[in-house]
């Protein structure tokens, strides 16, 4: 087990994993939404969560980020406890991206303004070299035209892409996606989808929380289940879609089929 | 406040929707426009006709003409009255600069999350249930006599210094919760979403949650504005002599109500451009509203 507390080089191939939770648990009154995760990532490695709604897979994902207050259990992020007590959790959370299904830009800033915000902000950039690298971002994503414009005259997988290049900004060590694609119409589901399979091909770490069943059997080099709190069952793409070895993950999985959904 | 809804010849919304539409159909609806604008005035016309009337001739008319109409008084007033207007304009800029500050100070505390800063937060709510439970010109005697009658040394002694801090403290109050509802409409996905970028608690308020909140609040906070710019005449009472007082001065060597009435005027032609403004900001925020929610 892993505690060592030196932040190693972001980037470097080390010997510990991008991502290690042991044993967490969290709840929201009488509810326990997680009874004891444990998941590790390698660095380089796409996991994606699956499961029904409410098996909690966005509050994994928000807690790994820290935006919500764990119960128990441990988080590491290159080998460094970050649910250590007095952690600095703004020093964290620049190295994890996360985007959210609604997508939250800012509806008073410019796409250049969201994306660079934080760079000069929280990094500590200037004005000139965080808008340079917005601007090189946007460009790198189809977006250099829309630099200048504000959120609501964007349509929506527009506006998600433009919060993914808002993530990678900081960049980030790890990408955390939540649900990205739920809110958008069908025809905009695509384009996004797009942009996450460039990341992976690039080498990005990430993990993604999903109903597209096919875009995670493209993507994924290991699927978790999540079933009331517990990954129940994990594995290859290829194992979890088509032999499945849990009643539940059967049943789940059958329950898309039937909605064509894979 | 006013300007929701309700269509009437009034209503700021019609100036602007009434455009654009297929060709064909427009001339029979510029036509319907016109009619109905020749109706409302029509209407209007015989309505205060009828009112006037209705006054000129009562039993009491040249009575109260003579006490509250005096063309004589009123020439002799206006360049006493209207220059005092000038302590009042003065005196409410100065406060209103204050309550943005103070209220938006107030704002931020009583939203602070946390049970460490439930004092900070207590305070500030103790603060604004206070000056808004206490009528504002009590306030301004309290304050106005109370402590420069403490004898102090170092402690000024201008009624306008008083006049100035009593209607700061009642309106940030106010102004303050106008603010609070502004940062509560915020989604809280807003601010998830810019600590989860890694900016603190306060780069998040500061750059993303108060600027949307402030854009929303404009028109209540006009509001509040002509509600303040209204009530500097209340610090006539601890001996400012502006626009109100100086009437009353008027009032008292001539015997005669008149200036009273030049006040009045005065205040409605500050004020109402304000409010239409005001009604102005709403229904453009209002159309954009529409036109962004899909």
């Amino acid at each position: 087990m892993t505690t060592t507390q030196a932040a190693p080089v972001p980037g470097s191939a080390g010997p510990s994993p991008a991502l290690e939770i042991q044993n967490l648990w969290k709840s929201f009154g009488a509810i326990d939404v997680l009874r004891g995760i444990d998941l590790t990532v390698a660095e380089h490695e796409v996991v994606c969560l699956i499961g029904s709604s409410g098996c909690g897979k966005s509050t994994l994902l928000r807690c790994t980020n820290l935006l919500e207050q764990i119960d128990g259990g441990r988080i590491f992020i290159e080998g460094e406890e970050i649910t250590a007590r007095g952690t600095d959790v703004n020093r964290i959370r620049r190295r994890i991206g996360i985007v959210f299904q609604s997508f939250t830009l800012c509806p008073h800033m410019s796409v250049l303004s969201n994306v660079s915000l934080a760079p000069r902000k929280a990094a500590g950039k200037s004005k000139a070299v965080a808008e340079a690298e917005a601007t090189a971002l946007l460009e790198r994503f189809g977006l250099a035209d829309k630099r200048n414009e504000f959120p609501d005259r964007l349509s929506g997988g527009q506006q998600q892409r433009v919060a993914i290049v808002r993530a990678l900004a900081m960049q980030p060590d790890l990408l955390l996606l939540d649900e990205i694609t739920s809110a958008l119409d069908p025809e905009l589901v695509a384009e996004v989808l797009n942009v996450i399979r460039e990341l992976a091909h690039g080498g990005m770490t990430m993990v993604i929380a999903t109903h597209e069943m096919g875009f995670a059997r493209d993507i994924a080099n290991r699927v978790c289940f999540l079933d009331e709190g517990v990954i129940l069952e994990q594995g290859t793409p290829a194992e979890i879609f088509s032999h499945p070895r849990e009643a539940r993950t059967q049943q789940f999985l059958e329950r898309i089929i039937e909605a064509g959904r894979l | 406040m006013s300007g929701f809804g309700i269509g009437g010849p009034l209503d700021s919304g019609d100036l602007i929707l009434r455009s654009g539409g297929r060709p064909a159909a427009r001339t029979r609806f510029d036509q319907s426009v016109i009619r109905s604008t020749l109706v409302a005035l029509a209407s209007t016309v015989v309505f205060f006709a009828v009112v006037g009337w209705v006054v000129v001739n009562s039993p009491g008319w040249s009575a109260v003409q003579q006490s509250f109409l005096n063309g004589k008084v009123w020439n002799e007033s206006v360049p006493d009255i209207v220059p005092a207007f000038a302590t009042n304009i003065q005196l409410f800029c100065i406060a209103e600069v204050l309550i943005l500050v103070l209220a938006l100070v107030l704002a931020v505390l009583r939203s602070l999350p946390g049970p460490v800063l439930f004092p900070v937060r207590l305070l500030a709510t103790i603060y604004t249930d206070v000056f808004r439970a206490i009528p504002g010109v009590l306030i301004i005697y309290i304050l106005g006599f109370g402590i420069p009658g403490l004898g102090l040394v170092g402690v000024p002694s201008d009624p306008f210094f008083y006049a100035v801090i009593s209607l700061t403290l009642v309106y940030s109050a106010y102004v303050s919760e106008v603010y609070r509802a502004g940062i509560q409409s915020v989604h809280p996905s807003q601010e998830a979403a810019a600590r989860s970028l890694g900016l603190t608690q306060f780069q998040a308020l500061r750059y993303v949650v108060l600027p949307q909140a402030i854009r929303r609040v404009v028109p209540p906070l006009l509001n509040d504005f002509i509600g303040l710019q209204k009530d500097s005449v209340l610090v006539s009472y601890i001996g400012v002599v502006e626009i109100f007082r100086q009437a009353q001065i008027d009032k008292a060597s001539t015997f005669n109500f008149t200036p009273y009435l030049v006040v009045a005027l005065v205040f409605l032609v500050v004020t109402i451009p304000m409010a239409r403004f005001t009604d102005l900001l709403v229904s453009r925020d209002r159309r954009r509203y529409m036109a962004s929610a899909r």
